[in-house]
């Protein structure tokens, strides 16, 4: 099995590599066109902003490269966000994997003043839908830090409310995509981590 | 929804736990990992590891720590103490940290927060208060693990802090801190209220109930507690359950 994880300008990478050796893993951190291309399975991490990483990615050609990638691919955070159409972080267009698009989180003035942005901590994911989520219950806790969302759409695999119901996890073909942070989210993380390498 | 947070807080020393711990179910209650890791399977939903390390070699320790940390806990952790400058959040990130609190230094030189925040990202700075009530009736900054006062309030430096980027509050209420009588309701309430970005009351916890009242009563994103945790006063699944059966957003 060969693992890589995408290197760029974002955050939390090694911590997604630790992730994974606990449960017994060794992944390869590159931006190497070719080893990304020849990996059995691709992690697309990030924590960081939009245009920043975009700009990154195809001063590398890496946006054209993860496109066409083949086997499964697995974005998460900022690494979903990205394989979205669009973000509003900055008004970047993004890679346009999934056809939804990334809008900032607007507490109504009236009754949502509480909900801070960006959403910090455990939330339920429900309405689990692949192998992605096999052995994973319904309403299971996981970790998300973020201020922006996709939408809710034919390719959502995942639904977490705060604000409103938004995708929290995302399917088309070969590729996935998490907006929490599996690597911080206990055993469910694992748990999650186990079956995308299963797929 | 999104669940309020327990934390566990160890203070560390030249990369050992500070305080007397007896766990007779972990083989070294001394190992900061294995009594994180610890927290962690009982259902802590993040850590905070304060370091009071005053040594020259307390940069290197502490990065080669919080790089072990990082290879065997599944939740995130904080790490805070000491911490002044760019440079040390970025050995910190880099070695797996999630987030980093500042507390003096960021008092000292307020720049530093919005440095942090604009290369980091705001989710990742926690701003740590050391805060006293007063004769006058109002509430004053710390700096210093308490020792020396100022002339700010706290609902002041907090909104400060906020605006130059920090991204959530750690507040401790000396008058509480140690007591076990209770959080303290009113000035974490205060900053709930007046902020935008999670508050962490801590100091004062004792009971199951304190921390129902932290949450109800001033809506405190999280609580963290040390000592009550460490003499298994109170067990963080029984605290949790407890917590969920009070219709209170519980992860279990």
């Amino acid at each position: 099995m060969k693992l890589v994880i995408v290197k760029y300008n974002a955050g939390n990478i090694q911590s997604v590599l630790y992730a994974l050796e606990r449960i017994g893993l060794e992944a390869l951190v590159t931006d190497d066109h070719a080893l990304i291309k020849t990996a059995d399975k691709v992690i697309f991490p990030g924590v960081g902003e939009a245009s920043t990483a975009m700009q990154y990615l195809r001063e590398r050609g890496l946006d054209h490269l993860i496109k066409k990638l083949e086997q499964p691919v697995l974005g998460i955070c900022l690494g979903m966000q990205l394989m979205c159409t669009h973000s509003e972080e900055n008004n970047t267009d993004c890679l346009g994997i999934f056809d939804e698009k990334v809008k900032r989180f607007q507490p109504s003035a009236d009754h949502q003043m509480h909900l801070k942005v960006p959403q910090m901590g455990w939330n339920n994911i429900h309405s689990l839908k692949t192998d992605l989520f096999k052995e994973v219950a319904e309403n299971s806790y996981c970790y998300f830090v973020h201020g922006y969302y996709a939408s809710l759409g034919k390719h959502s695999i995942a639904t977490t409310d705060y604000v409103l119901p938004y995708s929290s996890a995302l399917h088309k073909n070969n590729f996935y995509g998490v907006q929490f942070h599996p690597e911080k989210s206990a055993t469910v993380g694992e748990q999650i981590l186990r079956n995308f390498i299963a797929l | 929804m999104l669940a309020k947070r327990i934390i566990p807080c160890l203070d560390i020393r030249d990369g050992r736990t500070v305080k007397g711990v007896n766990f007779e179910n972990i083989r070294d209650a001394g190992d900061p990992v294995e009594l994180g890791a610890f927290y962690a399977s009982q259902g802590a939903d993040e850590l905070v590891f304060l370091d009071i390390t005053a040594t020259n070699e307390k940069r290197k320790t502490l990065s080669e720590l919080v790089n072990r940390i990082s290879h065997h806990i599944n939740i995130p952790f904080t790490v805070g103490g000491g911490i002044s400058s760019v440079e040390d959040v970025n050995i910190l990130l880099q070695n797996g940290a999630d987030k980093i609190s500042v507390n003096t230094s960021a008092f000292k030189r307020p720049e530093l927060i919005h440095e942090l925040a604009r290369e980091f990202g705001s989710q990742c700075v926690v701003l740590a208060i050391d805060t006293k009530l007063e004769e006058d009736g109002e509430w004053y900054i710390y700096l210093n693990g308490g020792r020396v006062k100022t002339n700010t309030k706290c609902r002041d430096w907090a909104k400060q802090a906020v605006d130059l980027g920090a991204g959530e509050i750690l507040l401790t209420s000396m008058n509480h801190d140690g007591t076990k009588q209770g959080f303290a309701i009113d000035i974490t309430g205060q900053l709930v209220k007046d902020l935008p970005v999670p508050i962490i009351a801590s100091g004062g916890g004792g009971t199951m109930s304190h921390f129902e009242e932290v949450f109800e009563m001033a809506k405190a994103d999280a609580a963290l507690a040390a000592s009550i945790f460490h003499f298994k006063e109170i067990g963080i699944p029984d605290l949790k359950k407890y917590l969920k059966e009070k219709g209170i957003e519980i992860r279990l």
